[in-house]
């Protein structure tokens, strides 16, 4: 025991690591600069943005060099402690609000990838968005979502993560229906802003369920609130929790997961989101809004893996949720037209993928799937970003304005099949090294079935992927990208395209309208060369084929499943922890962490166990990758191409295959379910019950009161009124109508006039009862 | 005395909120001045709540915004359908309603 004690090294900390709550206040202050004087600034408020971004990403650079060295400085298998600072926030009966910041692995993986994306995108939207008329608000959204997301990322207590959560909410709403000209774009913004807040309800009751369950403990045991999320975890693995408490705040706060994650069958908000423009979709719905829900299982991993019981017997419902959301968003990407709409479905598919390993116990690969799937799904959509840019006069319609632009754009071209290739998951690009984890550890926890389902995703997106590829850059030239001119081709598109009525217009007719597809600037082209380095190269920071030296993420960002002593109440930033190491080499199921009640300490992360690589393995999941490829390829060939007449027109032709392509082109029908059907359901029998009410309760009651006061007035009037009053009045009226006179002016109508007399009034009124009182 | 303080903000709130309802002729502008007012309310409401240490202040602040945001839907309701009625939403313009 005291020779286990000596081999624990004291921590490293470092001025990164100790502000790196800045990270998140440095954009928000950049919003707060750009809403209120950006307009006056020599670049309408873009360099405000950009500026706080790359700070932002220098710091959490900064964070995530010293994060390592901290981990470096740990003994092999101790307990790596978070950097946790928390200020008092708010008091109220006695309760005391932290806030705070808890920088571990997973928040500095995850702050590395929003502070990049972010930059990236804005330095892309400087250009896109050119001389767009709400230039300004659209870098103030931009700034304020990244300063939520990465809030919600250092987030020490579920109230932070709340506020980051909503601040992100609210933003996707602004830029989602940035264009809200078009009735369209706005009805998008509102479904993406409701169905999301249809899950928030899940956050907010779960967040309450997590803090009356486990307030008591935490603050006996650890010193903290039931808020903060470390002692939520601890709690969540002491074997403590009510089984059945636990498991309906896990379901509530998955609810939340489902919006925010465009997870089955809450996903339909997502592919309406690509309304908004291109950067927004890049950096809200590939790589950080949309794994924010990821973030939140993986954050409260704990509370998920007692609540659903990860790892023991049977499926659970994440895996269900997520393996479902793979198959149906995979299958609907293949009738889209429009090339955003592909990447959004592929997106939900491989939010999919994260689910599944989260529920299968696969941590570490599905953390890692969101860090390499951000940097080639953002450069997917910004590729297909500068096509519409550059090339098809702001359309996204594969089928009728793209084709053959290979030639034309090497570079977007380029970019594009390194992504697609990283997507697919083809070795040795990223997706490779993440996806196949997935699948791999899903299977090697018992859950075959699932597995099959993830191979058959995988398959899938291969195929979809290629036929967008096909689509886009191979074949003939199409419509706009065929250099047909813009005016005679808008007309036809405002008919079958809603992307297209955006604004940008007025600039670009003058700015390139007149000459056909071109490569796009470099500020566009810079991002994109960027990402698809990292699309190449991201998957090596944890490549399991080459062994346990390349597991580098996993040695960072993994928590060691140790039991650490209690610490005593107190002080924040306690660095060193003392704990009881394990002796196993391995630190497979030797560690008692969420299995059984750990004795003398808490656990903050359960013990999880990791697939061993084998190549037989790997070379089935990629001969199914290059299946789907080749398989695509030889239809999309035949089938766009050379109009091969045995399949065009085969789904008006085959009745299984018309009523498949109508499910999938309706969308399974879920809109009109929600549309029609339960928003109907709900908001008919109220607007009813209120008519009702109306109509019988409240009029009856007006009518009834009426009456009787028609009575009693008609006897006040015969007896009173006229023999009594009248007298008086008809004096007294002389007296008014001088006074009328003078005071009808002020009965103006204007009520603002009102409001004057109304608030002076009040103020004499008040001035008395001070002078009365004193 | 740091109530002072938050009673000086919320005064501070309070004019600019009452200034705005007067002299402002946006109707959408009136609305956001008077939940100015509203919430001018309820940080005195917070602040001597604070000064008397229980939470009665808080929950009255707390229903307070609830029933604020009720209000700024009718209100923005109402504005929506004077301005597909009249094609203006300027004060002004809304003056029949006189004696």
């Amino acid at each position: 025991m005291i020779a286990a004690a000596e081999a624990l090294q004291t921590l490293s900390s470092g001025w990164f690591l100790e502000h790196a709550w800045l990270i998140p206040i440095i954009p928000a202050i950049g919003f707060a600069i750009i809403i209120l004087f950006g307009k006056k600034l020599p670049m309408k408020g873009s360099e405000i943005g950009l500026l706080s971004m790359i700070a932002s990403l220098v710091l959490a650079g900064g964070t995530a060099m010293q994060w390592i060295d901290r981990v470096g400085s740990g003994a092999e298998g101790q307990f790596i402690a978070p950097v946790v600072r928390t200020w008092n926030w708010w008091q109220i009966g006695g309760m005391n609000f932290t806030i705070g910041q808890s920088i571990d692995g997973l928040a500095v993986i995850i702050l590395v990838v929003v502070a990049f994306i972010s930059t990236l995108v804005q330095l892309y939207s400087t250009e896109y968005l050119n001389g767009d008329r709400r230039y300004t608000h659209f870098f103030a959204a931009l700034t304020l979502f990244s300063a939520g997301m990465l809030a919600m990322v250092i987030a020490e207590d579920t109230i932070l993560l709340l506020l980051g959560w909503e601040i992100m909410g609210l933003c996707s709403f602004m830029l989602i229906g940035h264009w809200w000209e078009d009735g369209a774009n706005s009805r998008a913004a509102l479904k993406a802003f409701f169905t999301v807040r249809t899950g928030d309800m899940g956050l907010l009751i779960g967040v309450a369920m997590l803090y009356f369950a486990s307030n008591d403990w935490t603050t006996e045991h650890l010193g903290v609130s039931g808020f903060s999320i470390r002692g939520i975890s601890a709690w969540a693995l002491s074997g403590e929790p009510n089984s059945t408490v636990i498991l309906v705040a896990a379901v509530a706060l998955f609810i939340a997961a489902i919006g925010k994650s465009g997870q089955f069958p809450l996903h339909t908000w997502l592919p309406d989101a690509m309304a908004g423009p291109t950067p927004v979709s890049s950096l809200l719905h590939s790589s950080t809004m949309v794994v924010a829900g990821v973030f939140l299982v993986s954050r409260l991993y704990p509370v998920f893996f007692t609540g659903f019981d990860i790892l023991g017997t049977g499926g659970n419902l994440i895996m269900v949720i997520g393996a479902i959301t793979i198959v149906i968003a995979a299958a609907l990407a293949f009738v889209q037209n429009d090339i955003k709409k592909v990447l959004a479905y592929s997106t939900v598919s491989q939010l999919g993928y994260m689910m599944l390993g989260l529920g299968a116990g696969a941590w570490l690969p599905a953390v890692f799937h969101i860090f390499t799937h951000a940097f080639f799904k953002a450069c997917l959509f910004l590729g297909a970003g500068s096509i519409s840019h550059s090339a098809s006069h702001h359309s996204f319609d594969m089928k009728k304005d793209m084709g053959g632009l290979r030639k034309v754009m090497p570079i977007t071209f380029t970019t594009w099949i390194i992504s697609t290739l990283a997507l697919c998951g083809v070795f040795p690009f990223s997706g490779f090294f993440s996806k196949d984890e997935i699948i791999d550890n899903v299977g090697n926890n018992g859950y075959q079935m699932f597995m099959i389902i993830g191979l058959l995703g995988a398959f899938m997106t291969a195929a979809y992927m290629t036929r967008a590829t096909y689509l886009t850059f191979f074949g003939e030239a199409r419509g706009a990208s065929a250099g047909e001119h813009h005016d005679e081709h808008a007309t036809a598109h405002a008919a079958h395209d809603s992307h297209d009525s955006h604004d940008a217009h007025d600039a670009h007719v003058a700015d390139h309208g007149d000459h056909g597809p071109h490569e796009s600037g470099w500020r566009i082209t810079l991002p994109l060369v960027l990402l698809a380095v990292l699309a190449l190269s991201s998957g090596l920071l944890n490549a399991t084929p080459f062994g346990e030296k390349w597991e580098r993420i996993k040695t960072w960002v993994e928590p060691r499943a140790e039991v650490v002593m209690e610490t005593a109440p107190g002080g924040p930033g306690h660095s060193k922890l003392l704990s009881v190491p394990s002796a196993a080499e391995e630190g497979h199921h030797d560690s008692p962490c969420g299995s059984e009640t750990p004795e003398e300490g808490v656990c903050y992360a359960p013990q999880l166990v990791h697939a061993k690589f084998k190549w037989s393995k790997a070379m089935l999941s990629l001969g199914i990758v290059f299946l789907g490829i080749a398989l695509s390829w030889i239809v999309s060939t035949m089938l766009y191409t050379r109009k091969d007449k045995r399949l065009v027109g085969l789904t008006e032709r085959n009745g299984v295959l018309r009523s498949g392509y109508n499910l999938l082109v309706n969308k399974y029908y879920l809109d009109a379910l929600y549309e029609k059907v339960i928003v109907k359901a709900i908001a008919g029998p109220i607007a009813a019950a209120a008519y009702w009410f109306n109509q019988n309760v409240l009029d009856g009651i007006l009518h009834a009161i009426a009456a009787v006061s028609r009575v009693f007035s008609g006897w006040v009037y015969r007896n009173i009124d006229q023999r009594v009053v009248d007298g008086t009045v008809n004096n007294s009226g002389k007296a008014t109508k001088g006074a009328g006179g003078v005071l009808a002016p002020v009965q103006s109508g204007k009520v603002s006039q009102y409001g004057a007399l109304l608030f002076s009034a009040a103020a004499v009124a008040a001035l008395v009862l001070v002078i009365i009182n004193s | 005395m740091l109530v002072n303080q938050f009673l000086f903000l919320a005064a501070l709130l309070f004019c600019i909120g009452v200034y705005g309802v007067i002299a402002r002729k946006n109707a959408v502008l009136v609305l956001m001045s008077i939940e100015l007012i509203l919430n001018a309310v309820n940080l005195n409401f917070v602040a001597f709540a604070l000064r008397s240490g229980n939470a009665d202040g808080h929950t009255f602040a707390l229903y307070i915004i609830a029933i604020a945001a009720a209000e700024v839907g009718v209100g923005l309701a109402l504005v929506l359908l004077i301005f597909r009625n009249r094609k203006t939403i300027s004060l002004d313009d809304l003056s029949e309603m006189k004696g």
